[in-house]
């Protein structure tokens, strides 16, 4: 798994690249708290390259949501989300808690 | 078949997915219904490393996959803590954000994915998990 974080005025873009897992979930935890914790809380996922995500993943989207929400600072959003990982999201109840975009240019323009 | 044995590490979670993914591409389920199936065993084998062999790297997990009749079964076994699946709660999908859980999302995936899973577990012969799918479009 590879992230690749843009950060532009409003907001970062972090793009998911690879296979998130019980194994890679710790890592991409590990690059959105860093994100938080330099006080950026307005996140758009890029998931274009994401060819796998499993619920270790969801949990960590979760995590994120739940920080960047605190005290309305911000919220995390979707975009190019690959159409097996939406079923899965949707399947898990997630598609409720983010909203999701055709593509990180639309979803940037959300901030 | 195949069949394998890993050590109960998640950097061996790609290998075991590869696994039941050739099976399910060898038998003609579709690229979906192939992502399923790699999904629901990572999930189940997910679970093993974390709780039927918390703190034991050495432990095995013994996976064999078969594929007949527009069927493909998986069954998982280790000799980990005896664990109770029918005890996982479900999670409850309709509460908002702050109250969500996020403990048994891989147990719920697994019974979504899957058409069947049967569980049984021994402190003698440890714990097996079957799962099987059939293809929707069987030819």
């Amino acid at each position: 798994m590879e992230t690749v974080v843009k950060e532009f005025k409003h907001c970062n873009v972090i793009e998911i690249k690879g296979r998130v897992d019980s194994s890679t979930a710790p890592q991409l935890s590990h690059t959105l708290e860093e994100i938080c914790d330099d006080g950026r809380f307005k996140l758009v996922l890029d998931l274009t390259g994401l060819e796998y995500m499993s619920s270790a993943g969801f949990r960590a989207l979760l995590a994120t949501q739940r920080t960047c929400k605190r005290y309305n600072r911000g919220e995390v959003v979707l975009a190019s989300v690959p159409v097996r990982i939406r079923e899965a999201l949707e399947l898990a109840g997630f598609t409720e808690l983010f909203k999701i975009y055709e593509n990180a240019l639309a979803a940037v323009g959300n901030f | 078949m195949k069949k394998a044995k890993f050590l109960a590490n998640f950097e061996n979670l790609d290998s075991i997915r590869k696994l039941v993914g050739e099976v399910a591409e060898q038998a003609g389920f579709s690229c979906n219904e192939t992502y399923s199936i790699e999904l629901a065993t990572d999930e189940a084998c997910s679970n093993i490393i974390e709780h039927a062999y918390a703190g034991q790297p050495q432990g095995v997990i013994d996976i064999s996959c078969d594929a007949d009749d527009g069927q493909i079964t998986v069954v998982i076994h280790d000799h980990g803590k005896q664990f109770d699946m029918s005890k996982v709660p479900k999670p409850n999908l309709s509460k908002k954000l702050s109250e969500r859980e996020v403990g048994g999302l891989g147990v719920f995936l697994m019974y979504k994915l899957m058409d069947e899973i049967h569980f049984s577990s021994s402190k003698k012969s440890g714990n097996t998990l079957t799962m099987t799918k059939r293809k929707s479009d069987p030819s």
